[in-house]
């Protein structure tokens, strides 16, 4: 290995990079542009569901209930109908979520002790804010109506008989923002080597400098080194993004370890720029490289690394499978560096799969290259 | 003009049919993404691992936790007897919840009191945290309301008033619509197809244009008698109809083997995925007139492909973004189509509720597609 070699095929891609404005540009301003929006647009949680009502009681208690479910900071009422057609029009357009079916003598048989039962009806087709909407609902009401029970009971002034306290660790706010920016950097760490990275050896053998290298007395090794530091740099300096904006701007907690932070990301990121290098050798040409840097390390990474669905929800076949994706042990470690302030130790099993990527990769690229015309 | 248009379409089929690599990746892909996305993109929460700390120990202790068990969405993986065991397992992960019943729980529910409990759940998934709250209060809630009305019914007893009434008398029935179980899968898989169609068309209409710029055959063209509007339409109707194809073999996959319902129109789903396929082509021929490699091109799709899946309200809900936001959305295709794609699968919905999205559809898209045209006939002389 000779680092005055390293140095100049590295020099040459930087070239190829600063040449190539747009590209570095937007590998800074994508991570800016998801930390913005997922600190300050997108958010996971369930707030305002639009709910429709319909009051065919207009009492008391139907009253009552409405108050609550208003009052609750989840549900907006946006519209009272007198109809079920009016009702079927809201939930179908989008308009409300939710719609409430409050019958008629409600109140009444509130006070008479007679059965009373209401009606719900949501819109399942997002699952996601209509199970959580349904959560929300079951709570009011089963609140609702053990406050009758035990407030205006035949002898009244009952206890209610759980307190459970609960607390929540790690981001007691439940803010989604906590939870998905320390995963960002795993996501621009594998856009910077699935769109980067996996372009570099197939866009040699495409405009045929691919010829020049083999002829020159440039070692495999110092080929792959020199291609993969200008973009571990890159790499680098997006890590750097997302840590001192998440921080300064949106207060993500970093409990952990800045230094450990910055070696692990190192090292996954070392396996995942080899691993674009290796599908750039592979496919030759840009596109398919493209694709298969999309299928294989790319979405994968996204979506089977526990992001932002969770693992243990999927089909057995796709958790075995997330074994293999090293993205899922990456982000159990910024998470956990993170939100939980976890130290080596307990993170010792992740940082060994990374380091066992890492090498598997390297090695692959390593042998997959052939400084050889066929 | 016709005769020339054709032309370039079949030149278009052999370079892409030439390309073994390439003809795989446009169809394979396509199917590959549905079955990874449409089993992976849950958001279902199911064997949440749990950690039981009993101190209590009685009759009705086990009674309560035994409501977890049989609520079917927590796994009690661990029973442990001490407060360093909780910080142990959730530190590690192995456990997202730790549920601790105080001393005196059985004796405090069978005397009327308030029996107390401690849950501690690890928030680092806001979401699914979220779910699990719910989860733990209904059960809770159900516990109680049980425990309640036995001690009304035994303070009449002892009192010897019986009024006569019910006390279990208030129920709720909740009817989900379109997708009863709640199945994420079900809602998702619509979404992931118009993701799917985003991802293949822009990509390849951008990225085919590009690389004959780089290989400098797009001067080859130029001089011959081929007219720019020729080359645009004869570049971009072989993925106009690639991703017609793939659109096809998505819906066929998603509604045999997933079982996605759809109750809806079929031609209305097409008409509606032509207007989108617009927009697609057009954006991508648009990112063809300002990218000089294929990487740039590359690196722009992926630019514009982020934001647009992001703020389709898919996951994370528009009306929750800042206002600001929310007006930016309007100018996201995605948007549209997803509320139309979802309408027609799932619920039904025809022409005379799904309009407004596809008049917005249609205007972005025949927008984008004009603008782009003009920019690459400008190019081009």
């Amino acid at each position: 290995m000779n680092l005055k070699r390293i140095n100049a095929i590295a020099r040459k891609e930087f070239i190829h990079i600063r040449r190539d404005h747009r590209s570095l540009i937007l590998s800074f301003l994508i991570p800016v542009i998801l930390l913005i929006l997922f600190g300050y647009a997108l958010t996971l949680d369930v707030r305002d569901i639009p709910v429709t009502i319909m009051d065919y009681d207009n009492g008391k208690y139907s009253r009552e209930l409405t108050r609550s479910l208003s009052e609750s900071g989840y549900f907006t009422i946006n519209d009272y109908v007198g109809n079920y057609e009016d009702l079927k029009k809201n939930i179908a357009s989008r308009k409300s979520l939710v719609a409430i079916v409050i019958p008629p003598d409600f109140s009444r048989d509130i006070t008479s002790g007679s059965n009373v039962r209401i009606q719900t009806i949501i819109d399942g087709s997002a699952s996601n804010k209509a199970s959580i909407a349904s959560g929300y609902i079951e709570s009011i009401i089963g609140e609702f109506s053990s406050n009758i029970i035990a407030g205006e009971g035949p002898l009244g002034g009952l206890k209610m008989p759980l307190n459970s306290e609960i607390r929540v660790w790690y981001n007691p706010e439940l803010e989604s923002r906590n939870f998905i920016i320390p995963g960002i950097i795993a996501i621009i760490m594998l856009m910077i080597a699935s769109l980067l990275t996996s372009q570099v050896i197939s866009r040699e053998w495409e405009t045929g400098t691919m010829e020049q290298l083999i002829v020159s007395p440039v070692k495999k090794v110092e080929i792959i080194l020199g291609k993969i530091i200008p973009y571990f740099i890159i790499g680098m300096i997006d890590l750097v993004i997302v840590v001192v904006f998440g921080r300064l701007l949106f207060n993500v907690p970093l409990k952990g370890s800045e230094i450990l932070l910055f070696l692990l990301s190192a090292l996954f990121l070392v396996g995942a720029l080899s691993m674009g290098i290796t599908i750039s050798i592979v496919a030759k040409s840009q596109v398919p490289s493209y694709q298969i840097a999309m299928l294989i390390s790319f979405l994968p990474s996204y979506m089977l690394s526990g992001l932002v669905f969770p693992i243990s929800s999927m089909p057995k076949v796709l958790q075995y499978i997330s074994y293999l994706v090293p993205a899922k042990y990456f982000i159990i470690i910024l998470r956990g560096i993170f939100l939980k302030g976890s130290g080596f130790l307990i993170l010792s099993m992740e940082v060994l799969y990374l380091a066992i990527f890492a090498a598997i990769m390297f090695t692959m690229a390593n042998l997959g290259l052939r400084k050889k015309l066929t | 003009m016709f005769a020339r248009i054709k032309e370039i379409i079949i030149k278009e089929f052999i370079q892409i049919s030439r390309d073994r690599r390439m003809l795989m990746l446009v169809f394979a892909a396509p199917i590959i993404q549905l079955f990874l996305f449409g089993y992976a993109i849950t958001t279902d929460i199911k064997n949440i691992s749990t950690a039981v700390w009993d101190l209590d120990k009685t009759y009705e202790s086990r009674e309560f936790i035994s409501d977890f068990k049989n609520s079917g969405n927590f796994n009690l993986n661990y029973y442990i007897d001490s407060e360093d065991e909780i910080s142990e397992l959730l530190d590690k992960g192995e456990a997202q919840v730790a549920i601790r019943i105080n001393p005196g729980f059985g004796k405090d529910i069978k005397s009327g009191d308030e029996a107390g409990i401690q849950v501690i759940i690890d928030g680092s998934n806001s979401n699914s945290t979220v779910i699990i709250l719910n989860y733990i209060s209904q059960i809770s809630a159900e516990y109680s309301r049980s425990v309640l009305v036995e001690r009304v019914e035994r303070m009449e007893l002892l009192s010897g008033k019986n009024n006569n009434r019910n006390i279990d008398f208030f129920s709720n029935e909740t009817g989900i619509w379109y997708n009863p179980e709640l199945k994420s899968r079900i809602s998702n898989v619509p979404a992931v197809v118009a993701f799917i169609l985003l991802l293949t068309t822009i990509m390849l209409t951008s990225m085919s244009i590009v690389k004959e710029k780089e290989a400098g055959t797009i001067e080859q063209l130029i001089v011959t008698p081929i007219k720019p509007i020729e080359l645009v339409l004869g570049k971009t109707l072989p993925f106009a109809i690639i991703g017609f194809t793939d659109v096809l073999l998505v819906i066929a996959v998603s509604y045999s083997w997933f079982k996605i319902p759809l109750e809806g129109n079929l031609f209305i789903l097409f008409f509606g995925t032509i207007l989108y396929l617009f927009t697609t082509l057009g954006v991508g021929l648009f990112i063809s007139t300002i990218s000089k490699t294929q990487q740039q091109a590359m690196m722009t799709t992926f630019f514009f492909m982020m934001p647009a899946i992001l703020l389709s309200g898919f996951m994370f809900p528009i009306e929750n973004m800042p206002v600001i936001i929310q007006y930016i959305t309007y100018l996201n295709p995605l948007r549209y189509f997803l509320v139309i794609i979802t309408g027609i699968f799932l619920k039904g919905n025809g022409l005379n509720i799904l309009w407004p999205q596809m008049l917005a559809l249609g205007g972005i898209g025949i927008a984008v597609l004009v603008i782009s045209v003009f920019r690459f006939k400008k190019r081009l002389e």
